[in-house]
């Protein structure tokens, strides 16, 4: 499968550490991609509202550059342009009209023959490398000792047969990937929960309510981190819970393919760990230190039933 | 040499508006064989009759053709008509000239020409019509009842009040179905057990019904009037004639934590047990799939692990060597009464459907399903008819109630509406608000649909008199939260979201048919629709037969029904049964496939192809008798005239009465060489 990557303007800006901890992670497992030459804006989020037309030729001018390229899928890790990329691709595919129209509007040809993939599904592609690389790595390591909560927000679920999650409502594919990685997801009920999104800015207020109350209920479910894969989420509920950090009660949230990334060994700079609001050190020093403690106890059991034997 | 009657009808001014019927009349007064021609305001009316019957003896016609409506509409009328004038009915024909031509096109000279060639293409035919006789079947007076539930019940009792043997087949331990789990029943509230109980004991006793219970139909042979059935008896491991119901052998059995199937999963039962203290027939069933014995034997223990109930029982009624049986029944109609099954929540669904993941059932123990709050509410219950939580068992304050669960949404699967989901949703608030007075009850519903007497004004005295609160929205989400339910809703007429904190939650799961109902269709050519349920030969007018002459159906495996309506079915499908057995012979037209057996091949392509199971083989004998082939021969109580073995026969061999390959040819030159 020849891939094409489109980053979007959120991982060549605020997301830069998406950007990073992705191209780091598609190294590590030898996944070839190729960023999509002179990509332009896929269209989110005013596009759509203006001119349907407009929301949809700007998403498709980057698939018809994919297609130039020869690329058989593209994919996008800001939820956002997958979901774009993804609305235009399958709208053109249902509409024969609008996609006869577009090689005038795009000056290009265009076929609509590139898949639109988003990271979850990139990586569950790859869960068996993932799973034989991380086996190398040694047995108690920090990720092993992550709890983490997978939050999907709305983007990466719906609409229903765009986004092709597994299920709309309790899908598991983000987890599939953290326990691929070693790490163990718990069972939370604001998986699908609404984040803020672009109300960020008008109405920061609300988004620090509703991020406030997904934080509050993955710290309920036990976990030590957020799992997220859109740039949206995590600014509001990373950036916007930066007040909590006073009260030392913020949860670290991290890109899944910085978990990913983690699990292979990369180095945490490398996967842009430092660039988040809430400091991650702390946690990744406790659970090193939780390893530590948990191979010590395995050593000590085993010796001791070593020594029953003998 | 033929001599043939033609009739135009104006159907008022239905036909006579665009066609020109004197027109009509006067042109096939010149077509060969037509020796009269007649035209008239309302053939069918007794003046029209009169007209057509005294043509019929003043030139002694041969066949007639009236040009009027459909054959569906008045075909009956005509021949019995001719009938009476001494003609065989099987020559006189229709000649749709109403809804084929009048109705669709505009009046002009074309309409006209159109009409004339209708006309004249059935007059060809009918040339080539011959005398058909009536097809008498001989009818065994004896009804085989599929089902024990409430419309099985019914259906039974009404066949042998009316003075027919019936034999009813039951899978379950006893007969009762869903209605015996129930806790009361809408709209008056009169308790489920007290009303059934005493129907299933006169099932029990009725001289003329034979039960089988915990049986299941194994195949079924034959025609209407003529059905050969097996029923397989399971092994119970209980010989019923010597079992007295004492219940010492339920008390013995040390395996006590099995799921009550009866309970919806709230109460336990033991390995061996009778389903419910009321019972019909009250004699225990041994699970083997739970006895600790039975376990011990299927893992290739030698020495048996258990054997209490069988030292308990006085009278030596207990048989771990019992095997299933299979009994032969001959009897003359069938009435599949098969009720239906829950739509079950959770993620995992057969093939077709989706769950609700998002509402964490089974994860819960305190969301439970409507079946699951009527043993609740049920004085027969777990709880001795205590509404408690069971997490805790503690009285649950604030109860949310979910209406349509899995029914009218296509995307789980299921597009129809459930149907009884509103009503018992309504009754279950006020059992709950007349045992836990200070208790909240909260309904969220799509539409409340309350169509039956009393029903609207029930679910009003629900919300009026017994204050539940009912929310016009859906349910996105269900968590734990600490000791409660987060009900996370939408109200749609506030606009606004509604989350409640809830101490228990019942859904109100959508009905569904039996899995069986399929391989019951298969075994008696009975077509089901695309969920399972059975389907009725004609949804408005034959709303109890089958697409099987001589099987009817009732209750819920037509499609969700509640009590009142499975009952009212039930009769009519016993009705049909009785109506059916009233003679001594059934009378069938004969417009069935007949096999030319000195042409036929014997390939049974007809056979392979044959909806209705109508094609028998027949033994064809040399000079010395013994047998050297095989020939195929239609069943004529069976074959409902569909052609489809016409068409299938490679040697031409069958033909189908009425509609011959010459009669048929026949039409077609007409039109050809118009």
């Amino acid at each position: 499968m020849s891939l094409g990557y489109y980053p979007g303007c959120s991982l060549h800006g605020t997301a830069r550490e998406f950007d990073e901890s992705m191209r780091a992670v598609t190294d590590a497992l030898d996944i070839e991609m190729t960023e999509i030459d002179n990509w332009s804006c896929c269209g989110a989020s005013s596009a759509h509202s203006a001119s349907h037309l407009l929301g949809v030729a700007l998403a498709a001018r980057n698939l018809a550059l994919a297609e130039a390229e020869g690329r058989d899928a593209v994919v996008a890790p800001c939820a956002a342009c997958f979901s774009r990329l993804a609305t235009a691709r399958h709208e053109l595919l249902e509409n024969e009209e609008l996609a006869a129209s577009l090689p005038d509007i795009l000056e290009r040809p265009f076929e609509n023959t590139v898949e639109v993939l988003n990271v979850v599904q990139l990586l569950l592609e790859y869960d068996e490398r993932i799973r034989e690389r991380v086996a190398q790595s040694p047995v108690f390591s920090a990720v092993g000792q992550m709890k983490v909560a997978a939050y999907y927000g709305c983007l990466l679920v719906r609409p229903v047969g765009v986004a092709g999650a597994d299920d709309i409502e309790v899908p598991t594919t983000m987890e599939q990937v953290a326990t691929a990685c070693g790490a163990q997801p718990v069972t939370w009920n604001m998986a699908v929960e609404c984040c803020g999104g672009s109300l960020s800015m008008s109405r920061t207020s609300s988004v620090v309510r509703l991020g406030r109350a997904i934080i509050d209920d993955a710290r309920r479910a036990g976990a030590d981190a957020l799992l997220v894969a859109c740039p949206m989420c995590h600014a509001n509920l990373d950036f916007r819970q930066v007040a909590r950090t006073e009260d030392g009660d913020a949860l670290p949230v991290l890109y899944l393919t910085q978990l990913v990334g983690l699990a292979l060994g990369i180095d945490p700079e490398t996967l842009g760990m430092h660039r988040h609001f809430v400091d991650t050190s702390p946690l990744m020093a406790e659970l090193a230190e939780r390893a530590k403690a948990a191979e010590a106890a395995a050593t000590a059991k085993a010796s001791a039933r070593n020594g029953s034997v003998v | 040499m033929a001599r043939i009657g033609v009739f135009v009808c104006h159907c008022g001014e239905n036909i006579s508006r665009t066609v020109d019927c004197a027109k009509v009349s006067a042109t096939l007064k010149d077509h060969p064989g037509v020796v009269v021609s007649q035209d008239y305001k309302y053939m069918c009316s007794d003046p029209g009759q009169t007209l057509i019957k005294q043509a019929i003896e003043e030139h002694d016609l041969t066949g007639v053709v009236v040009a009027a409506c459909s054959p569906h509409m008045h075909e009956k009328t005509f021949r019995r008509a001719a009938s009476q004038a001494g003609l065989n009915p099987f020559v006189v024909e229709m000649a749709n000239i109403r809804e084929q031509c009048s109705w669709v096109h505009e009046a002009g000279p074309e309409t006209d020409a159109k009409a004339i060639e209708i006309v004249g293409t059935i007059v060809e035919k009918v040339k080539n019509n011959v005398p058909l006789e009536t097809i008498h079947i001989p009818v065994t007076k004896r009804a085989l009842v599929i089902g024990g539930g409430i419309a099985g019940i019914q259906a039974a009792l009404d066949i042998a009040d009316g003075g027919a043997e019936v034999v009813l087949v039951e899978k379950e331990p006893s007969i009762g179905g869903h209605m015996s789990q129930l806790s009361e029943t809408f709209p008056t509230l009169d308790c489920s057990q007290c009303i059934l109980t005493p129907r299933m004991v006169e099932v029990y006793q009725h001289p003329r019904i034979t039960l089988h219970s915990y049986s299941e139909v194994e195949s079924v042979e034959g025609y209407i009037g003529n059905f050969h059935v097996t029923v397989r008896k399971k092994a119970r491991s209980v010989d019923e004639d010597l079992c007295t119901g004492c219940g010492d052998c339920q008390a013995a059995c040390p395996s006590r934590k099995i799921p009550s199937e009866f309970d919806a999963g709230l109460g336990m039962r033991s390995a061996i047990y009778v389903p419910f203290p009321q019972a019909v027939p009250n004699i225990p069933v041994l699970d083997r799939e739970n006895c600790t014995l039975f376990k011990g034997r299927a893992k290739g223990r030698e020495k048996d692990l258990c054997g209490k109930c069988k030292e308990s029982c006085l009278r030596s009624a207990i048989d771990y060597e019992q095997e299933d049986t299979l009994i032969d029944e001959k009897v003359g109609a069938i009435v599949i009464a098969t009720g239906f099954k829950l739509y079950s929540v959770g993620r995992e669904q057969p093939e077709g459907l989706k769950g609700y993941a998002e509402y964490n059932y089974g994860e819960i123990p305190d969301v439970i399903s409507g079946l699951q709050f009527e043993r609740l509410a049920s004085a027969s219950g777990p709880t001795g008819g205590q509404i408690v939580r069971p997490s805790d068992g503690k009285v649950p304050k604030k109860i949310v109630f979910l209406q349509c669960i899995g029914s009218r949404d296509p995307e789980k699967g299921i597009s129809y509406c459930s149907k009884i989901c509103c009503m018992y949703a309504a009754k279950h608030t006020m059992l709950y608000r007349h045992k836990v007075h200070d208790g909240e009850a909260t309904v969220f519903y799509m539409d409340i649909r309350s169509a039956g007497k009393g029903y609207e004004e029930f679910v009003r005295r629900a919300i009026e008199e017994d204050g539940a609160n009912y929310i016009r929205g859906r349910v996105s989400r269900m968590y734990r939260d600490g000791e409660t339910v987060k009900v996370v809703g939408y109200d749609t007429l506030a606009g606004e979201t509604a989350i409640f904190d809830a101490d228990m939650v019942v859904l109100c799961t959508a009905m569904r048919p039996h899995k069986g109902n399929k391989n019951l269709g298969r075994k008696l050519s009975v077509t089901y629709d695309q969920y399972g349920f059975i389907s009725s030969a004609h949804p408005k007018l034959r709303p109890v037969e089958t697409t099987t002459a001589g099987v009817f159906v009732a209750g819920a495996c037509m499609s969700p029904s509640d009590i009142p309506d499975s009952i009212a079915s039930a009769s009519a499908a016993a009705s049909k049964v009785l109506g059916m057995f009233s003679g001594d012979e059934l009378e069938r037209e004969p417009t069935v496939a007949v096999v030319n057996e000195r042409t036929c091949i014997g390939c049974f392509n007809c056979e392979r192809v044959c909806p209705y199971g109508a094609i028998e083989h027949i033994d064809v004998c040399n000079r010395e008798n013994e047998v050297c082939g095989h020939v195929a021969r239609v069943l004529p109580g069976v074959c409902q005239g569909c052609g489809t073995c016409v068409a299938t026969c490679p040697s031409k061999s069958v033909e189908l009465q009425g509609f011959t390959d010459e009669q048929i040819f026949a039409e077609i030159n007409a039109l050809l060489t118009w």
